[in-house]
């Protein structure tokens, strides 16, 4: 169906595309996976005019063809799905479908028809869309199968779909995939982008790996295995499973006394939670995402007004529920926001920049008559440390934070918490969009900071990753604290049975 | 106050509301195109003045008012080549067209008629009263039909709101941003020229006195949609026709009549500018992936 011949695209300096050859077979799901950068994106761009290629060429049905603007692709029976929707949220269904290819004259818009084709096909594909839906009123899974429609609306027999499961809840994906399995019983060929494993394994026929914009190999999927693939993506032997010694806890660095939340609707957040966190543990909380995970990390980091809050927060001893976030991070207290983009970054500034957030008042990175001055040399300096010892690429201190991937945008930040040395470190969600090489590295790094003696509380929405990596862990749930668990005993039934209220499904 | 109530007011408001109406239309397609277009004022002056000059050497209104579109597009490219193709500041690009129009009439009448900003008097029998009007609230209709019923409409919405959107459906962002800025051009063109060889009969410098900006308040008001803001041009409109019979009549100093169509932009602006949704890309130029 689709075969790209020895494609090679440079971006300045970067290969992003060397000498790729894909074949994608008709009536098949063909998976390619790899992490992030790996070219994986820039291949399938190619594939649909968004770039042209440097060298190769792209056959399409035994063809050579020339793809130089989604035009063309779209022409040729190719339709793709983004990974950031393109869809006009004001406008309807049927308005963003016939956006560009419209029924009718130049005079007259023949929305009535297109409407009842969208139908059909929604029908068809049992995707339950409404033609004349407004798009921002639609779910996310919703918006998704709009795309799709699309797609189908323009006659595409081959798919692309960019990393399509990265906004999806679990129940969402399968729905997802059922409608993969249906399109492919159709006939369509369908080219699924992820760094996802057991979703590869789970929706492919045929898989493409990449690394580092090469192609390592391609798989039938039936003939291997997740460890097999992390190998061939990541070039060398991934522990699924984290490695750590035993912790050796020490004195109390956190203790947290009856705290309460209240939001400013008036709800409680969080209901009287206490819990202790010693020197040299990582305390896991698990629990379903919205039951007062969040309130209790910014409640720890100061970032919830205090007329909000109740009970008692004791820091090494001391009471710091009147104290800032400022005066916190001073005495030794390190955020890893589980938003990157909202807490945890200035997208548009450089690497320097956002290497010295919340440090950026005081020496050494501000200097001379009151700290009144930016220290370039030692801002670089001390941005080049981080991206060094946290492995961040590409490693230039220059770039915009928003140019990296999400992996290496959250190594950016865990790089700045840890070079200030916390003896308590709060981490949200450290590895949500962040692609296996380095959430391995992410989670070795957790447990060295634990064995130098920091006391880390770990909230985390992956069961198997809080699990892990926890040497104690609380399950939260509704605002509170409903149980402890030994991770190392207890099983994911157990807790997660905990993590529902203690209630059978 | 009866007497105010007549039909009188309601005759002098449709006559005020109209150059509002034709800028605030022009503005409109050049902001759900996701242009912003502050240059209105400077447009209708433009409009007004070549009106008036060339209907002065012509004797013929309607030629005054194609050479006032024709200007008004002229004037309007200069806005879509800055915030289109060289992705300038839509503001400062707008507001420069507006000093530069201040300017620019007060020259040219020196050279042409020794004055210092003013045309000669054109007769009553060149001047285009109504016709201008009758465009002007017959566009409303039209407006509303071509945004939502027509393709062209349909992409004009799209790349206003998600430009990105629309490129990947295969719509020329640059193309339809261009349409939609010269469109305002010879609407507000159009609107200046109605204050010149319609309303008087005459140019006086500086004669919109802020009308671009009150249509620009219009539009914000009615939402940049068609029908809300002919409504909001109303608005205005009896404003200040309500403020031209108030003076005489009721016991104000003038000044404090005259300023309440300002008052009322002021005010309006300030309470319902955060109730509209504004085109979501507005101001903000198209950078095309490589």
């Amino acid at each position: 169906m689709l075969e790209l011949r020895n494609i090679t695209k440079r971006f300045g300096a970067v290969l992003a595309n060397d000498h790729v050859n894909i074949k994608v077979k008709s009536g098949t799901i063909h998976a390619i996976v790899g992490e992030n950068g790996a070219g994986k994106s820039t291949a399938m761009r190619i594939a649909y005019g968004f770039y042209t290629a440097d060298e190769g060429e792209i056959i399409v049905d035994g063809q050579p063809r020339r793809i130089e603007t989604p035009h063309d692709a779209i022409a040729l029976g190719i339709g793709m799905v983004h990974q950031h929707f393109m869809l006009i949220e004001p406008m309807t269904v049927t308005e963003n479908i016939v956006l560009g290819a419209e029924p009718g004259g130049a005079v007259a818009l023949d929305l009535t028809k297109a409407a009842e084709r969208i139908r059909k096909l929604s029908e068809e594909f049992r995707l339950a869309i409404d033609p004349h839906a407004t798009i921002e009123h639609l779910s996310v899974g919703q918006q998704q199968r709009v795309e799709l429609l699309k797609a189908l609306y323009r006659e595409a027999q081959l798919l692309i779909l960019d990393e399509p499961t990265a906004v999806l809840a679990p129940q969402e994906v399968e729905e997802l995939f059922a409608i993969l399995r249906r399109m492919r019983a159709q006939g369509k060929t369908v080219v699924i982008i992820t760094h996802k494993l057991d979703e590869v394994l789970a929706i492919s026929d045929e898989v493409t790996v990449m690394r580092d914009g090469r192609v390592v190999g391609e798989l039938q999927t039936s003939a291997t295995n997740a460890a097999e693939l992390a190998r061939m993506m990541v070039g060398r032997d991934v522990l699924l499973r984290i490695e750590k010694p035993q912790a050796k806890p020490d004195s109390t660095v956190l203790s947290v006394e009856h705290l309460t939340v209240t939001a400013r609707d008036g709800t409680q957040r969080l209901k009287g939670v206490s819990f202790q966190v010693r020197a040299a543990e990582i305390v896991g909380i698990a629990g379903v995402e919205g039951n007062g995970q969040t309130e209790l990390i910014e409640a720890l980091a100061g970032l919830i007004p205090h007329a909000q809050m109740s009970g008692r927060m004791e820091y090494l001893g001391r009471d710091i529920a009147p104290l800032d976030a400022r005066s916190r991070r001073e005495l030794g207290i390190a955020h890893i926001p589980e938003d990157r983009h909202r807490r945890g970054l200035l997208l548009d500034f450089d690497l320097k920049e956002n290497s010295v957030l919340g440090v950026h008042y005081r020496p050494p990175v501000a200097v001379s008559l009151g700290s009144v001055l930016l220290d370039d040399g030692a801002i670089r300096k001390r941005t080049e440390r981080i991206i060094e010892d946290f492995d961040v690429r590409p490693a230039n201190p220059d770039l915009p934070a928003r140019s990296l991937s999400g992996g290496n945008q959250q190594k950016l930040i865990i790089g700045r918490e840890f070079v200030l040395q916390p003896k308590l470190l709060l981490v949200a969600q450290p590895t949500r969009g962040v692609d296996i090489g380095a959430i391995e590295f992410i989670h070795r790094k957790l447990v060295r900071l634990r064995d130098e003696g920091c006391a880390v509380l770990l909230v985390s929405a992956e069961l198997e990753e809080v699990t892990a990596l926890a040497d104690r862990l609380l399950i939260i749930h509704d605002g509170e604290i409903v149980g402890e668990v030994d991770p190392t005993i207890a099983t994911l039934e157990e807790i997660g049975l905990l993590m529902t209220g203690g209630k059978e499904q | 106050m009866n007497e105010l109530l007549n039909i009188g007011l309601i005759y002098s408001t449709v006559r005020t509301a109209t150059p509002l109406l034709l800028a605030a239309l022009g503005g409109l397609y050049s902001e759900r195109a996701g242009v912003i277009n502050i240059a209105l004022e400077g447009l209708m002056l433009v409009g007004a003045f070549t009106a008036a000059v060339v209907t002065h050497y012509t004797h013929s209104p309607w030629i005054g008012l194609t050479a006032a579109i024709a200007a008004g597009v002229l004037i309007a490219a200069i806005h879509a080549v800055l915030c289109i193709s060289f992705k300038a500041q839509q503001v400062v690009s707008g507001m420069a067209i507006n000093i530069l129009l201040i300017g620019v009439p007060a020259l040219l009448s020196g050279a042409f008629f020794e004055s210092t900003g003013a045309t000669p008097q054109i007769p009553l029998h060149e001047l285009l009263q109504y016709a201008p009007v009758v465009i002007a609230f017959a566009l409303v209709p039209v407006t509303w039909y071509v945004l939502y019923r027509t393709p062209f409409g349909l992409r004009l919405r799209a790349v206003g709101e998600n430009p990105e959107a629309a490129d990947a459906a295969g719509v020329s962002v640059t193309r339809i941003r261009y349409a939609g800025v010269l469109l305002s051009g010879a609407l507000a063109a159009i609107g200046g020229a109605y204050l010149s060889i319609g309303q008087s009969s005459l140019f006086t410098r500086n004669m919109t006195a802020g009308r671009g900006f009150i249509a620009l308040a219009a539009l914000i008001f009615g939402k940049w949609r068609p029908v809300q803001t002919m409504l909001a041009c109303l608005l205005f409109g009896l404003a200040e026709a309500l403020a031209t019979q108030m003076q005489g009549v009721v016991r104000v100093p003038v000044q404090f009549i005259q300023i309440i169509p300002y008052v009322l932009t002021m005010i309006v602006l300030a309470g319902f500018i955060g109730l509209s949704r504004a085109p979501r890309a507005i101001g903000i130029p198209y950078q095309k992936e490589k």
